[in-house]
Parts: C-alpha cells; sequence; structure tokens
C-alpha cells in the first residue's frame, strides 16, 4: 500500500478548483446545469475524502501520512508538502461533508441575482464557484505541512470568501437596496482587512522562521516536520524572545481567523449579512483553520512559547466563552445570535487546545466537528426560516411551531447540539474539553462551565421567541420544510446523534495525533489522587478486544 | 584646461535648468529646461569619463541621448496635444489629476 | 438476562423515535403504541425483578457493557448498565408509573390535536428516567439527567401556543441546568481524585481520598440534586412546570423525574457517608426545603400548585433522610416510592377534576364535586389519607421512620431535624386538607359566575359580566383515566404496609445502601403518637378554616406570610430583581461595550488611518512645479545624507 502513488491529498484539493472552473465556465444559460455540476464536484471530493479517512491508518508510526513532497522554489526552501495526522483527516471529512449541504441549502440563494445577469456576469455560476473555490483552499490549508504553501492558502481563502459575503450578501430584511449593499460591502470589507492585517503580520513571523532556520540550519527551511525533528535533535534552538515573537506571529493571524475575544468583531457582520450557507461557510468551514492551526503549526513549531502564553490565551478563551454567550442573549438578529454563540464555542475549542492534557485536545478537535455540523444544522435551518419570512429579526417571529412543526423541531435540535445536550454530538466534545481544563486548571474549568448555563439560556430564549407563543398573522401562511431542505438538514441531525452516542471513530483517529502534538509540546497528563483499579474485569476484557480490533 | 571645470559648468547648467523647471510655467520652456538639466549630466559624465580614462560615463551618456530623444517624442505629443485641447501651455493649469 | 436492560431503555426509546419521526400517519394508532412500549418496557422490568429474586441478595447485581462511548488517554467513558437492587427498584416505579400515566394520557389527551406527538414525549422522558437509574456511570447518568430534562422542557411547553407554558418551560429547564453544572463539575472532581467515574471504582474508593474532596464532590452533587428535585434554593421551576398536561405533572413532576436527586444522593451514599460536612448540607437543604413548600402548598388556591409545594416539601423528607446517611437511606427510598403511588394518584385525580370542571384549577372555583364524581373522591382521599400519614396507610410508614431517623441523628442536629420533620408533617396535614376540603365539600360554588378580581379584570370573559355565565357540568372521567387512579389508591394504601413487614424493603436495599438501626433519644412509640397529635391538630385547624366555614370567593388579602407564599416566598421576585433584570442590565452593557470599545478600537483604526490618509493627501496640489521642487528637495536630501555617512 506504501508505494501506491497517487496523490490522493493533493486530488482531494484539485477536485474541487477543477469544480470551480468548471462551473464558473457555464454558460449564462444553463443556470441549474451549474448547480448540478457544483453539486457533483462536491459529491465527488467527499467520496476522495472518505476514501483519505479509510486508507489514513491511525495506529501508524510517524505523525503524518499519505504525505507527497516536491520541490517548489528551492531558492527558498518552499516545498509542496502535504500530509494529513488523525485531526487532519477528521477536518477535511468535515469540509468536504459540509459543502454539498451547503450547495444545496444554497440553491436559490443567487436566483435573486439573476435579474441583472448578463452574459459575462452570471451570479449563479459564480456563487458556486465561489464555494469550490473556497473548499479547495481549505482543503489543502489542512494538508499543507510547509509553513510557507499553508500561508498562501490560508491568505488565498479571504478572496472568495470576501466575494461571497459582499457579492451574495442575505437581502432578507433589507428595505432599502443601498443601505442593504452598503452594509454588505462594509463588512466583507471588515473581514478582508481583519483577516487581511492577521496575515500580514503572519507573514512576518513566516519570514522570520525562515531566517532563523537558514541562520541554524545552513539552509532555510518551511518544513514543519524538519523544524521538528531538528528541534527535538538539538540542531535548532531559538532564542525565547526570538520565539516568543513568531509565536505571537503565528497566533495573532490564527485568533483573528478563529475568532478570539477581542478578535471577534468581524464574524457577527459577516455571519449577519451573508447568506445563512455562507455563514457556514464561515464559521463552520473556514474560521477552523484558524483553531486547527494554533493545534498543528503554534504548538508543535513553538512548544516553548506556546507553553508561555498559555495563561493569557486560556483567560482570553474563557472571556470569548462567557462574553459571546452573554452577547448572544441580548442579540435581535437570528444570525448574529449564531455568530456570539460561535464566538462562545471558539473560546471552548481553544480552551482545549491550550489546556494541554489529551483530553483537552481531543475534545477540542472533536468540538471543530461537531460545531461545524450543529452550527450547520442551526444555521441553515435558521436561513430556511429567514427565507420563508423575509426578516432576520427575532421580533418577527412567533408560533412557527404550530405552522411547521418540522421546521421547528429541526431548528430545535439544532439548538439543543448547540447548547450541548448529551446524547448530541456536541456534548462529548465540550465534556471532554472541560475534563481536559478541569484536570490541570480547576478554577477556569469550573468558570468555563458557567458557559453551558448560558448555552441553554441564549438558545431557549432563542427557540420561545421565535417558535413559541400565539401564531403571529405573518408566519400563519409559511410553509413546512420542502424535501431539498430535508434532505439537507435530515443527514446533519443524523449524524449529531451517530456521533453523540458512538463518537469512538472520531476519537480513534484523533488520539494519536493528540498524543503526538502533546509530546512535541512536553506535556502529560495530570495524574489521578487515587489510582483505582479503572474497570471491573468483563468491561476491561470488552475493552481490551475492541483495542485488538 | 582643467575638466573640473567642465564639472562647474554641468552644476551651472543644471541648476539654471532646475531653476527654470521650478519656475517657468510654459510647458514648451520647461521642457528645455529638463532638456539642459538632462544635458548638464552628460557633460557631467563625459567630464567623469576623461577624469578617470574609461569610456563607462560616455557610454552612458550615449543612453541618456537616446532616452532624451525618446522622452521628446512622447513629452512633446502630450504637450502638444494639452495645447491643442486647452489652447495653453501653461502646466498650472493641468492640474485635474489632483484629487 | 443482561441483555434485557438494553431492551428496558430501548423499548420506549423506539417509541419515542417512531412517534416523533412517524408523522400524521401514526396519529390514529400513536398513542397505543407509545402505551404498549411503556407496557412492554414494565414487563420486561417484572421479567428482571422475578429474575432478580431468584439469585442470593448479594449477587443481585447485573451489569451490561454495550460499547466504549468516549475514550480519550485516562477518560473512559463507556455505555453500560448495572441493575442493581436500588435501580430494580425505580426501574418498577417508573415504568409501573408510567404505564398507568399512558393509559390516563388516552382518556386525558383524547381531544388534542398533537396526542401522538404527547405521547413520543412521555417514551423519551421513560428512555430517559430509566437510562438514569440504570447507568453504570456518572457521565451516563449525566446523559439521562439531562434527557429528562428535555423531556420535561418538551412537556411542560407541550402547549406552546401559551406563553405562559412556554416560558415555564425555558425556565424549568434553565434552572436545571444550574443543578446540571453541579453534576458536571461534580465528575470532573471525581476523574480528577480517582481517574473515572464509573460507580463501582468510585464509590469503592471513596475512603482513600481527602475529605475535601469528598466534601466538594457532595456539594456538587447536592447542587444537581437541588436543581432536579426542586430543592431550595433552586426550587422556582417546580411550581410554574406545572402548565404543563396534568398527567406530565404527575408522572415527571410528581412520582419520577424530580425524585432523581434522591437517588443521585442515595446512589453517592459512599461519598457522602465520608463527608460529613456534604450531609450536614444535604440534610440542611432538606429541611428548609420540607418546610419550605409546605408552607407554599397553604396559600395556592391553585390546584396543581398547590400538590407542587406538596412535591417539593415531600422531596425535601426524603433528602433529608439521604442525609443521615446509612440510617436513612432506605426510608428515603421507601418514600420516594410511596410518594410516587399517592402523589402520582393525588395529581392524576386533579387531572380528573380539572377534565370535568372545564379545565378550571382555581380551587375556590371548585367545592361539593365528591357527589358528582365519586371515584375520584374516593381515589383522591386515599391518596389524601396516605400523604397526610394516616395511620395504616402508605405515607405513615415511610414518613415517620424519616421522623424517626432524624430524631436518631443525634445531638442537637437530631432534635432540630425531629422538630422540622413534625412540624411539616402538621402542615402537610393542614394544607392537604384544605386542597380536600375545597375541592370536594363545602358548598358547589362554580355554580355561581366568578366574582371579578380586583387585581385581574381583564382575565373576566365579556359574557360574565353580561350575567350569561354557563356552569361547568362536573362528570366523572372515563374508564381509561379512572382505572389508573384505582390502581395508584390501593398503592397509596398498601404498598407502605407490604414493604415495613419485617423490614423487607429496607432488607431488600441493603446491600446497595447499606442500613443501620438509628437510636433515637425518644421511643419510636413516642415519635409515633407525637405524629398523629401534630396531623391531628393540623387537620382540625384545616376544619376550623375551611371546613366549619364557607370558603370566600375571592382569596382574603391574608398575613404577609400568606402573601409571601402565594408568590413562592418571593423567591420568583427575588430572581427577577436579580438574575433577570441584572442579567438583562449586563448583557446590554456588554453589547454597548462590544460596539463601543471591542469594536471601537477596530474601527477607530480604520478611521484614523483614513484621516491621516486624508492629510496627506493635502500634498498632492496637481502643479508639476510643486512635484519638481519635492524631487529636486528629496534628491538633495539624499545627496547630502550620501555626503554625511560618506564623511563618517
Amino acid at each position: 500500500m506504501a508505494d501506491f502513488s497517487f496523490p490522493l491529498l493533493s486530488a482531494t484539493a484539485v477536485v474541487p478548483a477543477v469544480g470551480a472552473v468548471a462551473t464558473a465556465a457555464v454558460p449564462a444559460a444553463k443556470r441549474t446545469a451549474a448547480k448540478w455540476l457544483a453539486l457533483l464536484f462536491s459529491l465527488a471530493t467527499l467520496v476522495l475524502a472518505l476514501v483519505i479517512a479509510v486508507r489514513f491508518d491511525p495506529g501508524a508510526k510517524g505523525p503524518f501520512q499519505l504525505t507527497e513532497s516536491h520541490a517548489w522554489i528551492a531558492d527558498f526552501g518552499v516545498r509542496y508538502e502535504l500530509g494529513v495526522d488523525g485531526i487532519a483527516v477528521a477536518l477535511i471529512a468535515l469540509t468536504a461533508l459540509l459543502i454539498p449541504f451547503v450547495i444545496l441549502a444554497g440553491w436559490h440563494d443567487a436566483d435573486a441575482l439573476e435579474k441583472d445577469a448578463t452574459k459575462r456576469w452570471r451570479p449563479t455560476q459564480g456563487f458556486f464557484a465561489l464555494i469550490l473555490a473556497v473548499e479547495a483552499m481549505v482543503v489543502i490549508s489542512f494538508e499543507a505541512t510547509d509553513v510557507f504553501l499553508f500561508y498562501i492558502f490560508f491568505e488565498a481563502m479571504l478572496i472568495p470568501m470576501y466575494f461571497l459575503i459582499g457579492g451574495f450578501g442575505d437581502r432578507a430584511g433589507v428595505d432599502d437596496a443601498t443601505e442593504g449593499a452598503a452594509r454588505r460591502s462594509s463588512a466583507a470589507v471588515k473581514f478582508l482587512l481583519y483577516n487581511l492585517a492577521g496575515g500580514l503580520i503572519m507573514l512576518a513571523a513566516v519570514i522570520g522562521l525562515y531566517a532563523v532556520t537558514a541562520d541554524q540550519l545552513g539552509t532555510g527551511t518551511f518544513s514543519l516536520q524538519q523544524i521538528v525533528q531538528a528541534r527535538a535533535a538539538g540542531d535548532l534552538t531559538m532564542g525565547t524572545g526570538i520565539e516568543r515573537l513568531l509565536f505571537l506571529g503565528f497566533f495573532f493571524a490564527f485568533a483573528v481567523k478563529a475568532p478570539l475575544w477581542p478578535l471577534h468583531t468581524w464574524l457577527p457582520g459577516a455571519m449577519g449579512e451573508s447568506t445563512a450557507p455562507v455563514a457556514v461557510l464561515i464559521t463552520a468551514v473556514v474560521d477552523k483553520v484558524g483553531t486547527f492551526a494554533m493545534l498543528r503549526f503554534c504548538l508543535q513549531l513553538f512548544p516553548e512559547a506556546s507553553k508561555w502564553a498559555t495563561p493569557v490565551v486560556l483567560v482570553l478563551a474563557l472571556i470569548s466563552i462567557l462574553y459571546g454567550a452573554l452577547l448572544a442573549v441580548a442579540q435581535k438578529d437570528i444570525k448574529r445570535l449564531v455568530a456570539y454563540a460561535s464566538i462562545s464555542h471558539f473560546g471552548f475549542i481553544i480552551l482545549g487546545v491550550f489546556a494541554m492534557t489529551s483530553q483537552g485536545q481531543s475534545g477540542a478537535t472533536l468540538y471543530m466537528v461537531n460545531h461545524g455540523i450543529s452550527t450547520a444544522a442551526l444555521m441553515l435551518v435558521a436561513g430556511f426560516l429567514i427565507t420563508r419570512r423575509g426578516s432576520r429579526l427575532i421580533a418577527d417571529y412567533g408560533g412557527v411551531q404550530k405552522v411547521a412543526p418540522v421546521l421547528a423541531g429541526t431548528f430545535l435540535i439544532g439548538g439543543l447540539a448547540t447548547l450541548s445536550l448529551p446524547g448530541l454530538a456536541p456534548f462529548v466534545s465540550e465534556f471532554l474539553v472541560l475534563v481536559g481544563t478541569f484536570s490541570r486548571y480547576p478554577v477556569l474549568g469550573i468558570i468555563a462551565t458557567v458557559g453551558i448555563v448560558l448555552a441553554a439560556l441564549y438558545v431557549l430564549v432563542l427557540y420561545q421567541r421565535t417558535m413559541t407563543g400565539p401564531v403571529r398573522a405573518e408566519v400563519r401562511a409559511m410553509p413546512d420544510l420542502k424535501a431539498r431542505e430535508l434532505v439537507v438538514v435530515a443527514p446533519l441531525i443524523a449524524l449529531l446523534l451517530f456521533l453523540g452516542v458512538y463518537p469512538k471513530p472520531l476519537t480513534n483517529l484523533v488520539n494519536p495525533a493528540v498524543d503526538h502534538t502533546l509530546s512535541v509540546v512536553d506535556q502529560q497528563d495530570p495524574k489521578p489522587d487515587v489510582r483505582v483499579n479503572a474497570v471491573p474485569g468483563e468491561a476491561g476484557t470488552d475493552r481490551d478486544a475492541e483495542a485488538a480490533k | 584646461m582643467n575638466p573640473i571645470n567642465y564639472l562647474y559648468l554641468a552644476a551651472l547648467l543644471f541648476t539654471i535648468g532646475a531653476a527654470g523647471v521650478l519656475i517657468r510655467r510654459n510647458a514648451i520652456v520647461l521642457f528645455m529646461c529638463v532638456e539642459l538639466m538632462l544635458n548638464a549630466c552628460n557633460l557631467a559624465f563625459v567630464a567623469f569619463s576623461r577624469l578617470h580614462g574609461n569610456l563607462d560615463g560616455q557610454i552612458i551618456a550615449f543612453f541618456t541621448m537616446v532616452v532624451a530623444a525618446a522622452e521628446v517624442v512622447v513629452g512633446l505629443a502630450i504637450i502638444v496635444t494639452i495645447f491643442r485641447t486647452r489652447h495653453t501651455a501653461s502646466v498650472d493649469d493641468a492640474s485635474l489629476m489632483k484629487l | 438476562m443482561e441483555s434485557l436492560i438494553a431492551l428496558l431503555v430501548g423499548a420506549p426509546l423506539v417509541g419515542a423515535a417512531v412517534l416523533l419521526c412517524g408523522g400524521k400517519r401514526l396519529d390514529r394508532a400513536g398513542h397505543w403504541l407509545g402505551t404498549l412500549l411503556a407496557v412492554v418496557s414494565f414487563v420486561i422490568g417484572l421479567v428482571l425483578f422475578a429474575n432478580m429474586l431468584g439469585r442470593g441478595a448479594e449477587d443481585r447485581a447485573l451489569h451490561q457493557h454495550l460499547f466504549s462511548w468516549i475514550p480519550v488517554g485516562g477518560f473512559q467513558a463507556d455505555i453500560a448498565f448495572q441493575l442493581d437492587q436500588l435501580s430494580m427498584t425505580f426501574v418498577l416505579l417508573i415504568t409501573g408509573v408510567g404505564s398507568l400515566i399512558h393509559i390516563y394520557s388516552i382518556g386525558y389527551m383524547e381531544h388534542d390535536e398533537r396526542r401522538r406527538r404527547f405521547f413520543g414525549y412521555l417514551n423519551l422522558f421513560l428512555a430517559a428516567m430509566l437510562l438514569l437509574v440504570l447507568a453504570d456511570n456518572y457521565l451516563l447518568l449525566y446523559v439521562g439527567w439531562e434527557g429528562v430534562g428535555l423531556a420535561s422542557y418538551l412537556l411542560i411547553g407541550f402547549w406552546q401556543h401559551k406563553p405562559s407554558a412556554a416560558t415555564a418551560a425555558k425556565k424549568a429547564f434553565l434552572v436545571n441546568r444550574v443543578g446540571d453544572m453541579g453534576l458536571s463539575i461534580a465528575i470532573m472532581l471525581m476523574f480528577t481524585t480517582f481517574g473515572t467515574f464509573a460507580f463501582g471504582p468510585v464509590l469503592g474508593a471513596a475512603g482513600e481520598t481527602s475529605e475535601g474532596k469528598l466534601t466538594a464532590i457532595g456539594l456538587m452533587l447536592l447542587l444537581a440534586a437541588c436543581g432536579k428535585s426542586a430543592q431550595v434554593p433552586l426550587q422556582s421551576w417546580l411550581g410554574d412546570a406545572m402548565e404543563g398536561p396534568t398527567p406530565v405533572s404527575a408522572l415527571i413532576h410528581a412520582a419520577t423525574m424530580v425524585t432523581a436527586g434522591v437517588y443521585l444522593i442515595t446512589r453517592s451514599g459512599a461519598i457522602f457517608d465520608a463527608a460529613p460536612d456534604a450531609q450536614t448540607a444535604v440534610v440542611a437543604v432538606g429541611a428548609v426545603t420540607l418546610l419550605f413548600g409546605a408552607i407554599v402548598g397553604c396559600a395556592k388556591d391553585d390546584i396543581k400548585k398547590a400538590l407542587a409545594g406538596s412535591t417539593m416539601s415531600q422531596i425535601g423528607y426524603m433528602i433529608l433522610a439521604a442525609g443521615l446517611g446509612p440510617i436513612g437511606y432506605a426510608f428515603a427510598i421507601m418514600h420516594l416510592v410511596t410518594h410516587g403511588f399517592f402523589k402520582a394518584g393525588l395529581f392524576l385525580g386533579a387531572g380528573s377534576v380539572m377534565h370535568g370542571m372545564n379545565d378550571e384549577v382555581d380551587m375556590r372555583r371548585y367545592g361539593g364535586l365528591r357527589k358528582h364524581m365519586p371515584v375520584t373522591f374516593v381515589t383522591f382521599g386515599l391518596g389524601y389519607l396516605a400523604i397526610i400519614g394516616f395511620p395504616g396507610l402508605s405515607g405513615f410508614f415511610s414518613k415517620d421512620k424519616i421522623i424517626e431517623a432524624a430524631f436518631a441523628s443525634g445531638g442537637t442536629q437530631g432534635w432540630i431535624l425531629g422538630a422540622a420533620t413534625l412540624l411539616g408533617a402538621g402542615i402537610t396535614a393542614f394544607y392537604m386538607t384544605r386542597v380536600m376540603l375545597m375541592t370536594f365539600f363545602g358548598e358547589e360554588r362554580w355554580r355561581k359566575a366568578p366574582t371579578p378580581s380586583p387585581d385581574q379584570p381583564s382575565v373576566e370573559p365579556a359574557a360574565e359580566t353580561r350575567g350569561e355565565y354557563e356552569p361547568p357540568h362536573p362528570h366523572e372521567s372515563p374508564k381509561s383515566m379512572t382505572i389508573p387512579m384505582i390502581v395508584l389508591a390501593f398503592g397509596s394504601v398498601f404498598a407502605g404496609g407490604l414493604f415495613s413487614i419485617n423490614e423487607a424493603f429496607v432488607h431488600w436495599l441493603e446491600p446497595v445502601t447499606s442500613f443501620k438501626h438509628g437510636h433515637a433519644p425518644v421511643s419510636a412509640l413516642a415519635v409515633t403518637a407525637s405524629t398523629i397529635v401534630v396531623l391531628v391538630i393540623g387537620v382540625g385547624i384545616a376544619w376550623l378554616m375551611y371546613g366549619r366555614k364557607p370558603v370566600p370567593a375571592l382569596a382574603p388579602r391574608g398575613s404577609f406570610l400568606t402573601r409571601a407564599a402565594r408568590r413562592d416566598l418571593l423567591q420568583d421576585d427575588f430572581n427577577h430583581v436579580v438574575l433577570v433584570r441584572g442579567g438583562e442590565e449586563l448583557t446590554r452593557a456588554l453589547v454597548r461595550i462590544d460596539d463601543a470599545v471591542v469594536d471601537g478600537a477596530v474601527n477607530g483604526t480604520a478611521v484614523s488611518v483614513g484621516g491621516l490618509s486624508g492629510r496627506l493627501r493635502r500634498l498632492q496640489t496637481g502643479y508639476v512645479r510643486s512635484y519638481a521642487l519635492q524631487m529636486l528637495g528629496g534628491a538633495a536630501v539624499l545627496v547630502f545624507a550620501t555626503l554625511l555617512m560618506r564623511g563618517v
């Protein structure tokens, strides 16, 4: 198997890229064909992602598998290096899984723009091509093990995202077209500039990294593996000050993308002004690159600086959790509410990453996946709701449950997943993060637990105000979910239930990668005070038997 | 004669040219002043060539002449166009590019 | 046998899934399917029970390991069940009472267009509650714990079109979440202390760690129990929860779910036994709540809310007993079971009354119903006698034992707790007699049009002010409703006596909860005698106030205490002012801060960059000569700089 040289990882990124070009090239008259083409390519990517997941062997030695390595810009030591660990596999699978749903949910999002269409300006083709372009760039960011390669796509994905937010924004509830356009473009510009600023600081750090490696190893390199190995072998020793500066440069970019308080203010605007599928793309897919990169690059490239920064990062994460949740409670706009809820959830993810325990980091990775699925479910149903009523304001709804029970039911399940109800997938990850944090920092763990009460508050208030109570006249004629919409929501809900009850496929995938990360950072899980014979006999043998399989 | 004097002459010519560019408004005169500055430089180059005893300065002087000729072609064309549309060759009137 | 345990949970779970996803096709058969699966679960429970009785006392516990759930490093959570005597007791109570209430609901919910969904939720509740009592580790228990919370949320808010129901449901879930926070912190503490959170290892090793840690775990478990079991200070949701359909109040908010806190504390007995401070907190909470609930119960005119106050108070008894340690655990559970019978019966009776009275809940609009609803009157009456502890009925045996155990806990604490439980018994007798008299005896107040209340003039329908009042026609409920009431009445009468033959119940639970005879400073006979005296006093006062005199149609203003008790002893007002208002202010302030400070810093940067470039723009005059001058200046500066550098 090992000499099988089909470049699987490249293919997974190339397929959506080709799909983007192909979709963009569809003639103006054949809009529907463009939609189907985009869906087809996203499904092909999903198949490839599943092949990656199957061929990936969690038990194998070495941090990365399915690696590809080619010289690229030899003069600067830049290589085209791809490789995945369990964390990356999980996130690639998440991305590939969500994009078909995003495309299906956004099936009619570009239709409103078709009235201005010309032979050259083809909104439908553009919309779906941009989505596929984002997918390609996100996938390759998850795969890249060369810092420079990663950086390029980390930044490049801003371009299609910018157009998706600014060009295809949400027109619901906008009375004044010019004002709406102004709000959209200001949200898009804020998104772009914010992330660009983060990216440029990171660029300086990337160059600094090159300078350090060139200085100490003779030839400069951006290869993650090479740098980690050189550190382990003692060939590369960064000065404390330099390491911290470089860490901060990287971390700033990822914290903007993630987003971490106080660098979060672009997210509510961007999510509020874009259509629901694009909002899902932002929070469930693109932002994951930020938290993922903290785990892969910040911790592994700069282990000492990461430990140095841990207290501050943990406090910021904690603030994010509580602050995001409290602001979510006060929101009047459904999508902005979900955006602030996401900020709270990203706080949990970052908390888990920097707790530096296996539970925390496995939990954080699971959290990335589960948050992707649960937010997609909640946001997409919210999108269906908003499209029906033409308003984003919570106050414009009431009693929807009576007229559209299936819509309300799926909305509730999405909400319950968001508040991490046990039995649904997010509970597993949230509890792991809390336990992981608590075992090292009990006080922080306890404060973070307050977040689960606040989550219940914003979700239930949202549900109560939109779905229950007397039926408002404006929603009386609201149709229930249609077949296409059910196809979008049902699998997501099934997945939430499945991963809530049986998350083992994911944990099996993620655990070895997390152990590797922790060994690079040189951290061990705290030991319990009392050693207990962990499990009674029969349960223990069962587990051993399962592990042997 | 001491080649240094040529340098003094070049400096003098350059100053005259620069002052002309700064003071005069007529585009044609301005243009001639620019040419004066270029030629002052040429003179300096040739003088240096002589001083140092190699041909580098003279070669650069040729380059300068070629560039100056090209510049005259483009520049005069622009000035003629401006004069045609505005009936004046004053550079101060052509300030539409500012914000 | 072990494989049946999963089926026990599985049957209602399948029911919930089918009923909730099945769509309208199932509308006609849904309630039968739901009831059938509840009964199936009960039958499986009986089979397991018979099987368990066939084995020796010490090896009755069954384990079933399904699969490894969350394995991460040292954190190993399993989906695994444990069925021992304690779980068995709960299984039979839950499925038994659950089945009866399913049957009752067939009649009660007959005219509701969403009946299928109601049964789906009920099945979901059964599954979650069974998971809660069958889990073999705390994390899985937590799943059941929140699962019943979800079912409770859905059922309280079942009539979602009523804003009050939706609000009550939300409140119940939120208050419970505060308790859940306690449970999750307790689990985290167990993990860091013991490296596991399975019952066996944790409880087995409880003695090996410091008392401080155990106290912390115990207090967190107590917080969880307070949330779920509506104990002070997290009791405020239970009264509002009565917005749900009455069968829900009977099953979830009387017989089963609200007793989960007692289960949790009893289950974690080993931890509490080693942490006396935590135990003190438990008995304190129990004692305060049993009085609190009883006082609230005295003042409510809404029959369901009066019963809710009573539930709170009775669970206070159980919590108190559980806090007493090995001398109390068995009695806590015994009272829990008998309470399950008589309180479910009382609620079903209240539901039956409402069914016949056009959903009127105000007891001041009842009166003299015994002639119109004989079956309801008899079953309700037996439940009433059981709850006040009439000698020979269930409540007498279980409550008396708790009072004895309270005295036996020793020292001053024993006297205080004993006095509190005795006082509680007296108040119980008072408020239950009040409910009984106002509902079934006296003048038939519903025949007259309601007097407009000065407080809420708006709620009076216009028809009545014009004198077109049509009184309700009280009638006995259909068989599907009365049969469960009769069965529960039997339980209310005989369960306590049966359990007490040779201390059968205590010995049944002994392997799980351990048991010690308490040594009361007063003789058991004296305790029993004083209980009866207190009971008679309570009934007597109620008779004087509500039996001899006609009940006014409008509630008198009453003393300060009465008014406070009507408002749940001002707890909601406190919550409203401090938590709701405070929270609103906080979030509003944060929104302003987010806009002005955090985002303001970002926007400010953007604006100042814009301003700076505006200034710099002025340099571009458009005059060629000024550009030329700048170039000359720049060149000159460069030349001088070069010369200077050379010079240095």
